[in-house]
């Protein structure tokens, strides 16, 4: 029990997902308080443990972290999942920032109003195919290797498999022209930590709805 | 010559604008391409440079790096402003990302449509005041006159914040008035050499944007 992380956030994947897929796989177990009233998030914000009174937050190595890419920085560096040298990290952080920008695509996704929809949808595509997934399917063309970045498991490999779950999840036929991600996605899905967090059961969270959007403007009032 | 960094970007504040801002403070000599018609822009995605087909692009240590944040990471560990160790990274890391979001909406605010003005203003005044600004000058408060944010020495994070307050003077001077020790790291950081080089006229620091930049950006890059 002490020293198990505590990820404060709401019982959703939003901007949250990542850290708890890496967790997963660097095989840190860990728990969650769900945030599921105003009062819990006021709790939170009084009792002074949000520095930016946002979440999410997790509470780690007697600090509470905050700020999405910090705490994903923090526990990659702790895990060993962040590259050799200055270099390797500099090749993860492109990736990275180049993933993060399609996955918010995404998320913008669920609340765009219904008469920009298709608008949208039509540009994830187009970005998926010709920017995004290109330039990954090249990374790994360009070594031969089982994973992104020098020839071990980062947090790029398993950021971009979180992000290759969720294209799938819009539309699997954007995965068919390439194969080298798919066999990427195979790969890290099969190590056992991920393997477990893909299983029912675990703490991975299902794809969001507007409708969860919907309930937790209610609930939070925005 | 050799060996000097390249950063080809839009001749205006972009997400570029701090990073000419570490590199400034670093110490380190850069050149500038400018983008200045959709051809320039189509010939570096032609000739493969841009990984993801967008800019800011650094040409450095004989690497094209992108995507801002990468960027600043590295400078900022090649040069040593990015802490000592992985607890000072980490705090470096949630100021420098609470920054980066206000920073959002105050460099947007030019860009707003006239009738939305006054609701950002407002919301970038509630957010300055009340959110972010109250951190930092605890911090600074709880470092017991310590000169930098993070480690009793310069980070990146200083740099960072320091440009910060410059662009919310520009959109309201008064904001900073209920918070002396940033105003206080202002001063300081500012009268530090190189920086104080960066800010001087004729320095690559670039002026805020006017309503004809922005449309010539418009032109370049369609949004």
């Amino acid at each position: 029990m002490a020293g198990k992380p505590v990820l404060h956030y709401f019982n959703l994947r939003a901007r949250v997902e990542s850290i708890r897929w890496l967790l997963a796989a660097a095989g840190v177990e860990f728990e969650e308080k769900f945030i599921e009233t105003p009062e819990d998030f006021e709790k939170l914000r009084n009792d002074g443990l949000l520095m930016f009174q946002q979440v999410p937050m997790v509470e780690m190595d007697g600090m509470n972290l905050v700020q999405s890419r910090a705490i994903l920085n923090y526990i990659a560096t702790k895990y060993n999942l962040y590259g050799k040298d200055v270099k390797e990290r500099l090749l993860i952080d492109m990736y990275t920032e180049g993933m993060a920008d399609l996955y918010e695509m995404f998320l913008q996704l669920i609340v765009t109003p219904p008469d920009q929809k298709d608008a949208k949808i039509a540009l994830i595509k187009d970005r998926t195919k010709n920017r995004y997934l290109p330039a990954f399917e090249k990374v790994l063309k360009s070594h031969g290797q089982d994973y992104l970045v020098g020839n071990k498991l980062s947090k790029a490999d398993i950021l971009l498999t979180e992000l290759l779950y969720t294209v799938e999840e819009f539309d699997a036929s954007l995965l068919a022209s390439f194969p080298l991600l798919q066999a990427l996605k195979a790969r890290i899905s099969n190590l056992p930590n991920v393997r477990k967090f893909l299983q029912p059961g675990s703490q991975r969270k299902p794809p969001t709805t507007e409708k969860m959007i919907e309930e937790a403007r209610k609930v939070f009032k925005f | 010559m050799a060996g000097k960094p390249v950063l080809h970007d839009f001749n205006g504040r972009s997400r570029m604008e701090s990073i000419r801002w570490l590199l400034a403070a670093a110490g380190v000599e850069f050149e500038e391409k400018f983008i200045t018609c959709p051809e320039d822009l189509e010939r570096l995605k032609n000739d493969g440079l841009l990984m993801f087909q967008q800019i800011p692009l650094v040409e450095m240590d004989g690497m094209k790096l992108v995507q801002s944040r990468a960027i600043l990471n590295y400078i900022a560990t090649k040069y040593n402003l990015y802490g000592k160790d992985m607890k000072e990274r980490l705090l470096i890391d949630m100021y420098t990302e609470g920054i980066l979001d206000l920073y959002e909406i105050v460099s947007r605010l030019p860009r707003t449509p006239p009738d939305q003005i006054d609701s950002k203003t407002a919301l970038i005044r509630d957010r300055t005041k009340n959110r972010y600004f109250p951190v930092f000058e605890k911090v600074m408060l709880k470092s017991h006159g310590q000169d930098y944010l993070v480690g009793n020495k310069l980070s990146r994070v200083d740099i960072l914040l320091v440009e910060l307050l410059y662009l919310v003077e520009e959109v309201d001077v008064s904001l900073l008035a209920d918070f002396p020790l940033l105003q206080a790291l202002k001063t300081r950081i500012s009268n530090l050499p190189n920086v104080k080089k960066f800010l001087q006229p004729g320095g690559q620091r670039k002026p805020r944007a006017t309503q004809k930049v922005i449309e010539e950006a418009r032109k370049i890059f369609k949004f």
